[in-house]
């Protein structure tokens, strides 16, 4: 009996009586039966996860193992004619945010903005932005990461399992807004792009939105392939389970000269204008330039809603890509156009002349020539050579609206070239029909007048331009210019002219430069080049007299000008915003001309070298077609 | 004193059952971390076992008479060991649980669970009444209060729950007064639902510092996140299992502590719903076998020993499985004989030494 005190106490006990009477059996029963319906209980449990919800489990664990880490494809690189790189890409990483875990995102999110030198508040709006989409489709977070962004995501993926590494290839375009309007620019696919494609594009592509970009984006894009792997709980690759190669898109060349190229982006510099320079036989762009432009690169990765607002609000309008889009009147290069028109109908005959006062009465209101002494007696020829005013008033009148605008649209006005570019303008020319449609106004006589000098409601784009004086001296053969080397099936309208008609007009453009007329200073030696000046008024110059703002409406001053003299191998038309006299411009045609015919020049004499040498010692080749 | 019982009274059945579970054990701790830097585990388990088995037959062939003698110096030197761990143990996952002997980690709290079997038995043995009476019932309570708190400002809750049902199978054995027992069912009643009104209504800062009282390993993706994949490792298994050494749940880690706490998730997800079974009814016969040695015990004292391990044992079992499906929050309980564990395994062994010691001390006189 040592219960109670004396069990604690006495520690040295040696005999110890227990109870020695049997318990119930009864109670330890209970206790076999409360472990077996426990264990039936438990067992219950295990089948309702194993096999009534399995499926689910089984999804979640696949869910859990595997990982589709997308292959990116690179973008097909775009080349000028001779194959020298315009754009390329350069391998970059984003930093993904995978968001299938909501809790663990928002336990690690201070985390991940420290370690990222991103503000906390600026994730979490991310965040919210996307909670529409799929949570298993990771948002970029970090587009361009820097080496130690990488480091840290390496580091941290045990503890940080939501950051995810994507490599893509960025696209590097030519710097200071080379060619920038023609290339065009890429990025992210909108989700108005993502409704039209018909599941072809996924978010997050890279899809050209301007552009050649845009244009040829089918050909440039590739198709991103994807790995998938399976990853252990620290999101470490453990074996890749099968890879779906990416299929790097094409590259392609284009029939631009980095050349000429270069040389019109600096004639340009910082004046506002565009030069397109064609070869109208093949139709091929050499050159296409337009400013002010803006530097693909500075939103190539990702630009700001305010970055995007200042590049559109710009009164300078830099996205516009004036070589295609800008619709000006085309002033003098216009009497082109109205010569060759009064040569085909005859009407007034070719022999026609005027006496030019420097002004002239029609319909009661005068109209004034550029040269307020006038031209004296002026013949067709003068009349170009010249650029007389009153000359083409007359022609005007006499042809009538309805011719002209039968013949500038058969030259190549008023409608689209076709050129493998987004957005291109048709330009417009006047009519008594589209006055009454639009204006229900009867077509004033008057306005006849101011059409027949490439004002009143004339307007065609630097590229109409070109193609259209270049095609009227290749004799009437309009080629559709554009900019891919391998355009296939580029398109020709032949439009029948009298071998007459582009003899005198060609004629007359050849004075323009070569015989002391409106581009006298732009002549080059052994070259015939040959063109048309122009000023186009942008106001009136009554209503410039009365405002007394001169300069704030400073002509534009236009030249299209080509070589030879028949069947010319290139176009150039200049237009440069508020750049005045059209023969101030010219020298920047001739610039590009000149240096087509060196190229041209040097390629000959290769040629012949590499002829000589190939016969003698072809080993010494290499050193001599190395360029000077 | 009794003679030494004979070899040839040694319960077979209940080695073949543990053999089993160990088997069982051994071969998912072997698919758990084969394929990792824990390489090899399941051999320092097997040498564990044996040493399990070594301290099993010595307690066998001690008189367990001698035992309860000595019950009240084991209890001193238990509460004693306990507060020298608390002041200098080693630390190890956020918690003051272990001695280094001799270069190994002890878990005190698991020769506690052996002395406060022993200590209870004895304390059960020496009531005399039909029913216990109010005293009793406090003094049983602060007998197993002790302990508990001092292994649950480890901070272990797991274990200092464990040693609860020992005295709650022996109070219920030595039989309670009506009054009594209409008390704690009335307290239960009441108690549960305050406690599920805490569960879910503390603010959330608060549920955090209690995660971090018992959980003080865990990860930043918190236990939450342990209990879904140990979910999703079981069910995904289905049926028959993916097959040994197959489980992805398993072999990538993402079931957390595969190899002990959570060996019945890896098992479930590599042999299924089967395999569940077949270990689920082990532990069953297990215990049946442990309630019938009881039932076969010479005298109440023995019954008390050997019903307080069965109680351990079933208590582990239980929590275990029910947290592996996420029934039971995660306490860190591991599965007796399957789970990795030197002083678990240890204690199991030495437990059902008692037990043998019991079973052969009957046929003798």
């Amino acid at each position: 009996m040592c219960r109670n005190g004396a069990l604690f106490v006495d520690l040295r006990v040696t005999r110890w009586f227990g109870n020695e009477e049997q318990l119930p059996k009864g109670r330890l029963a209970v206790f076999s039966y409360a472990a077996a319906a426990l264990t039936i209980l438990l067992l219950a449990g295990f089948w309702k996860l194993q096999v009534l919800e399995t499926g689910h489990f089984t999804d979640l664990a696949e869910r859990n193992r595997i990982r589709t880490v997308p292959i990116m494809a690179p973008r097909g690189r775009m080349l000028d004619r001779e194959g020298r790189v315009l754009v390329d890409n350069y391998p970059s990483f984003s930093i993904l945010l995978l968001r299938e875990d909501s809790h663990l995102l928002e336990n690690t999110l201070p985390q991940v903005a420290a370690g990222l030198d991103l503000p906390v508040d600026d994730l979490r709006e991310q965040i919210t932005a996307a909670a529409a989409e799929p949570k298993f489709q990771p948002i970029v977070i970090k587009p361009e990461a820097t080496q130690a962004d990488i480091a840290f995501v390496e580091s941290h993926r045990a503890d940080l399992p939501v950051l995810e590494l994507l490599m893509v290839h960025r696209r590097r375009y030519p710097s200071g807004g080379f060619l920038s309007h023609a290339i065009g620019y890429v990025s992210e696919v909108n989700q108005q792009q993502l409704a039209e494609s018909n599941g072809r594009y996924r978010p997050g592509d890279i899809t050209g939105r301007s552009g050649l970009e845009r244009e040829y984006n089918d050909v440039l894009m590739g198709a991103d392939g994807s790995r998938r792997v399976m990853v252990d709980s620290m999101g470490k690759v453990a074996s890749t389970l099968e890879d779906t190669e990416a299929v790097p898109g094409q590259s392609i060349q284009l029939t631009i000269d980095y050349d000429l190229q270069a040389i019109a982006e600096s004639d340009l510099g910082d004046k506002q204008g565009a030069i397109v320079a064609l070869d109208p036989q093949t139709g091929e762009v050499l050159a296409m330039a337009s400013h002010p432009a803006p530097d693909p690169n500075d939103f190539a990765v990702r630009i700001s809603s305010a970055q995007w607002k200042s590049l559109t609000d710009d009164p300078e309008h830099p996205l516009l890509n004036r070589a295609i889009q800008a619709q000006l009147a085309p002033g003098s290069v216009f009497k082109i156009i109205v010569a060759t028109a009064m040569l085909e109908s005859g009407t007034p005959a070719e022999d026609f002349t005027v006496s030019c006062p420097g002004y002239a009465d029609f319909y009661g209101r005068t109209f004034h020539c550029w040269q307020k002494g006038g031209h004296g007696s002026v013949d067709l020829h003068k009349a170009i050579v010249q650029s007389c005013d009153v000359f083409f008033y007359n022609v005007g009148k006499r042809l009538g609206i309805d011719r002209i605008y039968q013949y500038a649209t058969e030259l190549g006005l008023g409608r689209r070239t076709g050129i493998d570019l987004p957005g291109e303008q048709p330009g417009f020319i006047p009519s008594p029909a589209w006055k009454e449609r639009v204006y229900h106004q009867q077509w004033y006589p008057g306005e006849t007048i101011s059409v027949s000098v490439g004002q009143g409601a004339v307007v065609t784009t630097p590229l109409q331009m070109a193609y259209s004086i270049g095609g009227i001296a290749m004799g009437g053969t309009f080629v559709q210019p554009h900019l891919l080397k391998d355009f296939p099936s580029v398109h020709t309208q032949r439009v029948p002219l009298r071998e007459e008609t582009i003899q005198r007009v060609t004629d007359g453009m050849f004075g323009v430069v070569n015989e002391g007329g409106t581009a006298a200073t732009s002549r080059l030696p052994n070259i015939e080049l040959c063109g048309k000046t122009g000023s186009a008024q942008v106001i009136g110059y009554d209503t410039r007299d009365r405002l007394g703002k001169a300069a704030e409406f400073k002509e534009n001053a236009w030249f299209v000008g080509y070589a030879p003299r028949r069947n010319p191998e290139i176009a150039v038309a200049v237009i440069i915003q508020g750049g005045g006299h059209g023969g101030t411009v010219a020298p920047v045609a001739a610039d590009i001309v000149k240096a087509y015919y060196e190229k041209k020049q040097h390629r000959q004499q290769n040629q012949t070298a590499v002829n000589f040498l190939s016969r003698t010692e072809p080993a010494t080749m290499v050193a001599t077609m190395e360029p000077r | 004193m009794p003679e030494r019982p004979k070899f040839g009274d040694f319960d077979w059945w209940l080695m073949g059952i543990v053999g089993a579970i160990c088997t069982l054990g051994l071969l998912q701790i072997y698919s758990a971390t084969h394929n990792g830097n824990l390489a090899g585990m399941q051999w320092k388990q097997l040498i564990w076992i044996g040493v399990g088995i070594t301290g099993m037959l010595v307690f066998m062939r001690l008189d367990y008479h001698a035992m309860l003698e000595q019950a009240p110096l084991l209890y001193i030197i238990g509460i004693a060991a306990l507060l020298a761990v608390l002041a200098m143990g080693h630390t190890r996952f956020g918690s003051r649980r272990w001695v280094v002997i001799g270069g190994v980690f002890l878990q005190v709290s698991e020769v506690m669970k052996l002395i406060i079997i022993i200590v209870l038995a004895r304390f059960f043995s020496e009531v005399r009444t039909e029913e216990l009476t109010l005293q009793d019932l406090v003094k049983a309570g602060i007998l197993v209060a002790i302990p508990a708190l001092l292994i649950l400002v480890e901070p272990d809750l797991g274990t200092a729950l464990a040693l609860l049902p020992v005295a709650g199978v022996g109070i219920y054995l030595a039989g309670m007064r009506r009054k009594h027992t209409l008390t704690v069912v009335a307290l239960l009643l009441v108690l549960s639902p305050v406690a599920w009104h805490l569960r879910t209504h503390l603010k959330p800062y608060q549920q955090q510092r209690i995660e971090t009282f018992l959980h003080p390993e865990e990860s930043p993706r918190g236990s939450g996140y342990q209990i879904l994949q140990s979910e999703i490792a079981v069910g995904s298994g289905g049926l028959w299992g993916k097959g040994f050494g197959k489980g992805s749940q398993n072999q990538l880690g993402f079931v957390p502590v595969r190899y002990s706490d959570f060996i019945l998730a890896a098992l479930a997800e590599e042999f299924g719903f089967a395999g569940v079974l077949v270990a689920l009814l082990l532990y069953l016969g297990l215990v049946w076998r442990l309630v019938e040695s009881a039932q076969k015990a010479k005298d109440r004292a023995g019954m008390f020993l050997v019903m307080g391990v069965a109680a351990i044992l079933g208590f582990h079992v239980l929590v275990n499985a029910a947290m592996v499906i996420g029934y039971m929050p995660v306490t860190g309980i591991p599965l007796p004989l399957m789970s990795y564990g030197g002083s678990s395994t240890a204690f199991v062994f030495l437990a059902l030494g008692l037990v043998m010691n019991v079973r052969m001390t009957r046929f003798v006189n």
